[in-house]
């Protein structure tokens, strides 16, 4: 009994509580990012934004969500039900469980894996099938057209995505993300890596299907894409999924270009801010630019959207795969060159 | 240690159980997804096993991108589930010889089986798990032993990809393509003309 105790319920529990440490939080702030999306648009377009439910409109996001939870799910006739009510299960899920490897301190991670990255890499690639399986189980032609859409746009956009990763790790010489983070103690890979950084950072856009990129659910010529047969709930979950997935992507952004939980500089108030702190600022301002970028610009057009990532982004991107590896090499520069 | 073997006959089971539900689903987008899901848990037998290198790539390259085309593709087709079962007991011998003659093969190969003798002698040694990462060892011995057939094995699916382009390339005559570089060394004294128009007298002569 007492090595079940010790061998695996405390373990047990502790991880648990880990989870739910990293878990409020980030749920709190998806709803809030809702708000923060709202508030930022109006203030740029020259409007008030929510502001009735609360003080600022600060409870909007509850109100929101109690709508959300008492409205009606409707399954359509035709549809296959199960893989209906799996998509959006899987998107939230996705969105979450990439969470398990992201150091958001030092030594303040879930699961400190070797291939943190590439573990973040494989969930997010992940992502296109909540949207492939709504699309096919909704047996709609519009929701089908975005699920097709989407398909073809995260599989391009992965692929330079891999190599932009690749840069990185080889300036770092390790796939786990807290080593990723230490290497940028002198300095943040944005400023060697700057072209690279702006090919992540709109390739995540894409990945995210995130205005300019948000051809699945196009409203204006797709309705929703592949929300259009979903209500309530159903509904709520790819909503809070896509905004999750927005600070994932973030997330990720800041530990491989923005230096994770590190000061700008390294002197005396910088480094009294504990890490965290600095983490969740880095990832608000990228997010902020997510709202920016989406106030904007106008949507891509298709053929534009792929020739962008196959034939300007691709060869970018294997291009700065083969300078950092010369470079690196040329000057010594390689980590582990020795060993 | 009790965990692990839950966790292991679990993995296993959903493996064997999906992999079956491939060839037994009626609906070709399920056995994609039954597919899929195999894919994960042999991932997740991949961890157990201490590569977590090999799971991961598994899953991005098989689950992120080859089952996504896949998936795309089954999608678009439009199965007429009556006519699939009609030709069923036609072709039921040839297949069910078709299943013999490769369930005997693979018997007489799995029979005929065995390590070889010198194999320690042959294979790279292996550094100690606490030394070295398995990302680290599987790059140090392709890059190094294995180089010449990692190389080739590359070339063989450039070759494959140049094939497939090269087949299903053609060029289509008429097509009005945008060209990005003529709209963006477009400059507003192209494009714009300013007019000062007399009341009544209309832009005649200009347009």
């Amino acid at each position: 009994m007492a090595e079940f105790w010790d061998g695996y319920a405390l373990p047990g529990l502790w991880i648990a509580a880990k989870i739910g440490a990293l878990l409020i939080p980030l749920l709190l702030s998806v709803a809030y990012l809702t708000w923060f999306e709202r508030k930022v648009m109006a203030a740029m377009q020259l409007r008030m934004g929510p502001n009735v439910v609360g003080p600022w409109g600060l409870w909007q996001p509850f109100a929101d969500a109690l709508k959300m939870v008492v409205k009606e799910t409707i399954i359509p006739t035709k549809a296959n039900p199960g893989l209906f009510l799996l998509a959006p299960m899987l998107t939230f899920m996705l969105a979450l469980i990439a969470w398990a490897v992201m150091p958001v301190g030092d030594g303040l991670v879930i699961s400190n894996v070797n291939v943190g990255v590439l573990y973040l890499f494989a969930i997010s690639s992940l992502g296109v099938y909540g949207i492939v399986i709504a699309g096919w189980a909704s047996n709609s032609r519009y929701a089908f057209l975005g699920a097709l859409r989407s398909a073809a746009q995260m599989v391009s956009y992965e692929v330079s995505m891999g190599f932009v990763i690749i840069c990185v790790l080889l300036c770092v010489g390790s796939l786990n993300l807290s080593d990723i983070v230490r290497a940028q103690e002198t300095v943040w890979f944005v400023f060697p890596l700057l072209p690279m950084a702006v090919v992540f950072f709109i390739s995540t856009l894409a990945e995210t299907n995130r205005h300019p990129f948000d051809l699945p659910e196009a409203e204006s010529e797709l309705v929703a894409g592949h929300l259009v047969e979903y209500s309530a709930m159903t509904f709520g979950l790819f909503f809070l999924g896509e905004y999750a997935n927005m600070i994932l992507m973030s997330g990720m952004t800041t530990i491989l270009f923005l230096g994770g939980w590190l000061p700008p500089i390294d002197i005396a108030p910088l480094n009294w801010i504990p890490g965290p702190i600095w983490f969740v600022l880095k990832i608000s301002a990228l997010l902020f630019v997510f709202v920016w970028v989406r106030a904007t610009f106008p949507r891509y057009r298709y053929d534009q959207l792929m020739r962008l990532g196959w034939k300007v982004f691709l060869p970018l991107s294997l291009f700065w795969v083969v300078l950092t590896a010369g470079v690196l090499v040329a000057f010594g520069w390689a980590p582990g060159a020795e060993g | 240690m009790l965990i692990q073997f839950i966790v292991f006959y679990v993995f296993a089971a959903v493996v064997v159980g999906s992999a079956f539900m491939v060839i037994a689903a009626r609906n070709p987008v399920h056995s994609v997804l039954f597919l899929i899901l195999s894919f994960f848990n042999a991932a997740g037998l991949f961890v157990l096993a201490g590569a977590e290198f090999l799971a991961m790539t598994l899953v991005i390259v098989y689950v992120g991108a080859v089952a996504v085309l896949f998936l795309f593709v089954v999608m678009m087709l439009d199965i007429n589930f009556v006519r699939l079962r009609q030709g069923f007991m036609q072709y039921l011998p040839l297949g069910a010889m078709l299943g013999a003659i490769l369930l005997v093969e693979l018997l007489l190969v799995v029979g005929a089986f065995v390590v070889s003798p010198e194999v320690d002698t042959l294979a790279a040694p292996m550094p100690p798990v606490e030394q070295q990462s398995n990302t680290h060892a599987l790059g140090q011995l392709l890059y190094t032993r294995y180089m010449y057939l990692f190389q080739a094995s590359g070339m063989i699916l450039l070759v494959a990809m140049i094939g497939a382009i090269v087949l299903t390339f053609r060029v289509r005559t008429g097509v009005r393509r945008q060209s990005i570089r003529a709209q963006v060394a477009r400059t507003r004294a192209d494009a714009v003309e300013l007019k000062k128009v007399v009341s009544g007298a209309g832009i005649s002569g200009s347009l």
